[in-house]
């Protein structure tokens, strides 16, 4: 069975999480500030109950910060450890099939930092898709530590 | 799950709990040998453990409990009676037992633990007295019952019916077969997650009601009623919740009996536990927070508390030494009371001690109070005991215990008479899972205060508000009557600018940490109400100021303070307990402000200050716990590494540096804080605390001091810790790089 990917973009770039990492993708919520936490920790949001962590994505690739005017969407992710992760991204795309022919490791030459954050590269016909590691993304070692600056 | 996967679940539950229970029998049992029902408890037990066991196909855990089975049917008949070698070996075999159910949940297999010399202890304690052959067979690993007298028929018994046996044993299976009450089905095994999972939701359905509640208020009556009948169900249903996670804090406590025993042994000391109230109900989750601080208060009754036999008989007491755990319920909190009939607290001694390391300063030590002296057990890194031994006295007991507590909202208290024993009180509350709170705002967010570190509140208008708020070396300090309470301003201290300076009033939180009050500064106080404390993602658990998080009645979050958390972070606690304060009313009337010194020695005869609130800790370490790393000498110290400078070195007092001294001397170290790093000075000796910093009268003379005074008509250098540090090692002064 093929790869489903569910999509989403990112300062114009197209990305990619493994579908069943997913638990669901929310339009943008009110979000309770937590000072002195990591600078990627944009807020707290209450889904359905539970507090849930949100992290500008963003931020934790490095990217310029995201317009005033434009509102992120929540990518909310299930973590290995059995909590839940928001991860804030421009827009959502649509969930796609992938030919696992197509895929490639990352480009060495792409800077170390970044390419940690992605498992790997989609050949599309009409762009690249790029595959990110969500495990490294919501629980990056500096991301535990990240108040003790 | 497969019905086998349930069945080993099952049997892994159930032996557990036999095992906890085998455990305070047999302690009981030794005491009074004669008590045959107990007895046949025991017996049960382990039977059941070896049945099942065999059932499942688990050999090494049906040879042990086979052969602890023989000889507990031996004692159950009377055959023989119970030494204390029996019981010991018997507890063993409850060990070695555990040990193979934590292999098995594991991976499945029994692990390879080699049970011959506890199966053979076992055998020898019955063989001898014993008419019946010794049951060699035993010794052998196979796993196959052969022919063979009495002990077979009792490994068959738990698969078959009886068996044609000699008559003694099959009476014996009878009687199990018939004793083994099968209550009836009044109570069913609930998953902890799913109770968890329960509270949760009715959490969200406290929230949805008070969301409720607010429109109730809008709309028309038969809304209002409605609602009002949600009202009540909820709360209902909330009661109900929260008391299926209730446990008997029996479940802790009673594996005390053999701590003590285990323990009392080892020291060579005789020890009795009795324990009241042991069904009192508490939250799980405190239940299992109260753990670790309770053993260590047993512990330490043991190990410091009771006496030797010699010693206790030589003061008229019993040989034996008296425990007593009372737990009991009282305004809506759980008190645990942990009472010894030892040799009790000495407060002079402590005070002495005090002096000797450098803790307290003479002149304070001499109007310390005999309870404020017992209070010193409280403070990081003092120990009461004479010697260390392998279990305590090592100084860093009484001051974990207090913050593991302090941390689930609690409180110790600490009552003590020479010669008559020691009495410590801990009050909890009955669960964390929802609190009351003081919900404040700041910064366009909001917060909740728990009630527990609450003290008062204080609004301050007009005027008078930016008057009364003073300024002690650059620590805001506001006079609540007569006493100078700190300040600290939320905003700051949670890393935001500075408020700016306007007419509004200002709101003063007064909250307290480990009995030292400080006043919390914020923009707004709203309401109080109860708070369902719902656990942190972990990306942001390393955020020390908050103890978790709640959702508020429109469903926002909002974050929880935590108000120790919050202290050390800005710099509260750092300035020392509150046993280390001077009298603030004296230092009120002062125009000069005060500040208090650690004096200390790095050659033989230099005296060197440093202001006592940079401090975070004494501690003295053994030589042989230095390690390198890199250019660094560095220790393990509370989970991290701390790099230690020598000034002993830096001074040019000893040539190699105080590192390099004798080994049997302990290391001297004052642990340093500055920017969120810690650092260790090593020095020579502690001196002594001084309440007040006198001008410097004379500029420095070397690299590192900032200048001179005279003190206790003595010259005084200050140290100059920051120029050290250029000096040495100025990587160690930089902020940790930022994630």
């Amino acid at each position: 069975m093929a790869r489903q990917l569910c999509t989403f973009y990112l300062n114009g770039l197209y990305l990619g999480v493994d579908v069943t990492r997913v638990q669901e993708v929310i339009r943008y919520q009110e979000m309770t500030r937590v000072p002195l936490a990591a600078p990627e920790v944009r807020g707290l949001i209450n889904l359905r109950g539970q507090i849930v962590t949100a992290i500008e994505l963003r931020t934790r690739m490095g990217l310029p910060p995201r317009p005033d005017d434009q509102r992120p969407m929540n990518v909310v992710i299930r973590a290995s450890w059995g909590g839940h992760v928001s991860l804030l991204v421009d827009e959502i795309g649509d969930v796609i099939e992938v030919d696992e022919e197509t895929f490639e490791p990352m480009p060495e030459t792409v800077p170390a930092a970044s390419r940690e954050l992605f498992l790997g590269v989609f050949k599309l016909s009409d762009r690249l898709l790029l595959v990110l590691d969500t495990e490294r993304a919501i629980c990056g070692s500096d991301l535990r530590e990240g108040a003790r600056g | 799950m497969t019905l086998d996967e349930e069945i080993l679940r099952e049997f892994l539950i159930e032996s557990r709990e036999a095992l906890d229970l085998l455990d305070r029998d047999l302690v009981a049992l030794e005491r009074d040998p004669s008590a045959q029902q107990r007895i046949a408890g025991i017996f049960r037990a382990v039977h059941t453990i070896k049945g099942t066991a065999g059932f499942l196909g688990f050999k090494q855990l049906e040879l042990v409990t086979h052969a602890g089975e023989n000889l507990l049917s031996r004692l159950r008949d009377g055959r023989i009676t119970l030494t204390a070698r029996m019981t010991t070996a018997l507890l063993a075999m409850c060990d070695a037992v555990r040990q193979i159910l934590a292999t098995v949940e594991a991976d499945g297999t029994e692990g390879g633990a080699d049970l011959g010399p506890l199966v053979g202890a076992l055998n020898s304690l019955h063989a001898t007295p014993s008419a019946l052959p010794a049951p060699v067979r035993v010794k052998s690993r196979s796993p196959e019952p052969a022919p063979e007298p009495a002990p077979t028929i009792l490994e068959k018994a738990p698969v078959n019916a009886p068996a044609p046996a000699p008559p003694t044993p099959v009476v014996a299976l009878t009687e199990i077969v018939v004793d083994r009450d099968v209550p009836a089905e009044t109570s069913v095994r609930v998953d902890v997650a799913l109770l968890d999972r329960l509270m949760n939701l009715v959490g969200e359905l406290v929230l949805a009601r008070n969301q409720i509640l607010q429109l109730g208020e809008v709309r028309d009556a038969s809304f209002g009623a409605a609602s009002q009948r949600l009202n009540l169900i909820t709360t209902e249903l909330q009661e109900g919740v929260m008391k299926t996670r209730m446990q008997p804090i029996g479940n802790v406590l009673h594996k005390f009996p053999r701590v003590v025993r285990d323990l009392a042994q080892s020291c060579g000391k005789r020890a009795e536990i009795e324990m009241e109230g042991v069904e009192t109900e508490l939250d799980r989750t405190i239940i299992e927070a109260v753990r670790d601080p309770l053993t260590h208060v047993v512990r330490n009754a043991i190990d410091h508390g009771i006496e030797a036999p010699a010693a206790r008989a030589a003061a008229g007491k019993p040989a034996t030494g008296r425990l007593t755990l009372r737990a009991f319920h009282e305004g809506g909190r759980v008190n645990i009371e942990v009472a010894d009939d030892g040799a009790g607290i000495d407060p002079e001694r402590l005070r002495q001690s005090a002096v000797r390391r450098g803790v307290i300063s003479a002149e304070r030590a001499s109007r310390m109070t005999d309870h404020e002296s017992i209070g010193l057990i409280f403070m990081a890194g003092f120990s009461t005991a004479t010697e260390v031994t392998r279990l305590s006295g090592r100084g860093v007991g009484m001051d974990v215990v207090r913050t593991n507590v302090e941390k689930i909202g609690g409180t110790v208290e600490v009552q003590s008479v020479v010669g008559r024993g020691t009495t410590l009180k801990i009050k909890i509350p009955l669960t964390l899972a929802i609190v009351p709170a003081l919900v404040v705002s700041d910064d366009g967010e909001r917060y909740a205060i728990p009630q527990v570190s609450l003290l008062e509140l204080v609004r301050l208008e007009g005027p008078q508000a930016l008057a009364s708020i003073e300024s002690l070396q650059g620590t805001p300090i506001f006079r609540l009557r007569g006493n100078l309470l700190p300040l600290v301003y939320l905003r700051a201290a949670l890393g935001g600018g500075a408020r700016p300076p306007s007419d509004e009033p200002v709101n003063i939180v007064v909250v307290q940490a480990e009995d030292r009050p400080f006043g919390l500064v914020v923009d707004g106080v709203n309401d109080t109400g109860e708070i369902v404390v719902k656990p942190f993602g972990r990306e942001i658990k390393g955020v020390s100021v908050f103890a978790g998080a709640t959702i508020m009645g429109d469903g926002r979050v909002a974050l929880i303070l935590d108000v120790l958390g919050l202290a050390q972070r800005s710099g509260i606690m750092a300035r020392g307990r509150d046993l280390l304060r001077g009298d603030e009313a004296d230092a009120a009337g002062d125009a000069r402000p005060r500040q208090a010194l650690l004096l200390f020695q790095v050659g033989d005869d230099a005296r060197i200050g440093l202001p006592l609130h940079k401090v975070a800790r004494l501690e003295e370490f053994s030589r042989d716990r230095i390690e390198r790393a890199g250019h660094r000498k560095v220790v393990q110290y509370r989970g991290e590494i701390l790099p230690l400078v020598d000034l002993c070195a830096f001074f040019g007092q000893a040539d190699a540096g105080c590192t390099a001294g004798p080994d049997a001397e302990p290391l001297q170290v004052i642990v340093y804080a500055e920017n969120e790093r810690r650092f260790g000075l090593v020095v020579r000796r502690i001196l002594d605390i001084v309440d007040d910093t006198p001008p410097i009268e004379c500029d420095a003379a070397s690299p590192g001091l900032l200048g001179s005074t005279t003190i206790q008509g003595r010259v005084t250098d200050l140290l100059d810790v920051a120029g050290v540090i250029r000096a040495v090692d100025p990587a160690l002064l930089e902020k940790r790089a930022a994630a």
